[in-house]
């Protein structure tokens, strides 16, 4: 019986947003980690997810296909230019008295994580309900 | 007279392997929610049934299952040999795609809430299915031990 596969489909879904989750923390960290040098200062990452497909036969689609996982196929780092502040007081500028502060959008990087944390809930949900279902099944005429 | 337990469980024991494997499915669209480009698929069930030899129009005899006639097969890659390779069949063609109720920018196709609900749907199909298999189990241990 594969339908074990489940719990590896929904197990990394979870893996694949507690990534999104902690990219997002760390995004919202370093929101206000200011430098003098523009190429120094902190860019926002994001992941960017691929759907792992199972291997199976090239002719047709079977069962082993009907399941796909997911993946971090990477952690992407945000090219917009640093936001360059006036700020002749603060340690860290530079010559002309500026500092640069991460390309990190706050209200963005907020929602983001609630898109994460509602992903991953679902997929905790689909493995409970999968672990019940199968339980059940174990049970099968005993009662 | 001998009992064929196959045709005596009915279209159940069909159906509880496609339960099994669209809850694989929809599973595998709610893990990739957030995947760009994946299209969400589910299986077109009453089709898939009824080609892995369970009629699902009628739930309640084997009579279906009894009337049809299966091959011998002698090796596992016979089409339609165990009862497994005739779900596998029954499941790969009737694999769909899902048509999206609204485009996305990414590509992806994947609604949650009805993904969400269909998985539900599924789940509750399910354990009804189990509770008619656990039925006939017991319905036949009465018959076997007579008490």
């Amino acid at each position: 019986m594969s339908s074990f596969k489940v719990f590896d489909i929904a197990g990394s879904g979870m893996s694949a947003e507690s990534v999104r989750l902690n990219t997002v923390a760390s995004n919202l960290a370093n929101a206000d980690s200011v430098s003098g040098d523009p190429t120094q200062v902190y860019q926002a990452k994001h992941p960017v997810f691929q759907t792992v497909q199972a291997l199976g036969g090239a002719a047709s689609q079977t069962a082993d296909q009907a399941s796909a996982s997911v993946k971090v196929l990477g952690i992407e780092a945000n090219q917009a230019a640093p936001e360059a502040r006036y700020d002749p007081g603060n340690p860290l500028a530079n010559a002309d008295g500026y500092v640069y502060s991460p390309n990190v959008n706050v209200v963005e990087e907020m929602t983001d994580m609630i898109s994460a944390s509602r992903a991953y809930q679902n997929n905790v949900e689909v493995m409970n309900t999968a672990r019940n279902l199968m339980l059940d099944t174990l049970k099968l005429g005993q009662s | 007279m001998a009992l064929n337990l196959d045709s005596y469980l009915g279209v159940h024991a069909q159906a509880l392997t496609l339960e099994a494997q669209r809850t694989e499915l929809l599973a595998a669209n709610l893990a990739n929610a957030d995947t760009p480009n994946y299209k969400a698929r589910d299986i077109d069930f009453k089709a898939a049934l009824a080609a892995a030899g369970g009629d699902s129009g009628s739930g309640s005899s084997g009579g279906a299952t009894a009337g049809s006639v299966a091959l011998t097969a002698t090796n596992a890659a016979h089409i339609g040999g165990a009862d497994s390779g005739i779900t596998d069949a029954a499941l790969g063609a009737n694999l769909k795609y899902r048509v999206p109720m609204a485009p996305s920018l990414d590509g992806n196709t994947v609604d949650t809430q009805l993904e969400q609900a269909a998985f539900a749907e599924n789940s509750v199909r399910y354990q009804a299915t189990l509770t008619f298999l656990n039925a006939r189990l017991k319905e036949l241990m009465t018959a076997i031990v007579g008490q």
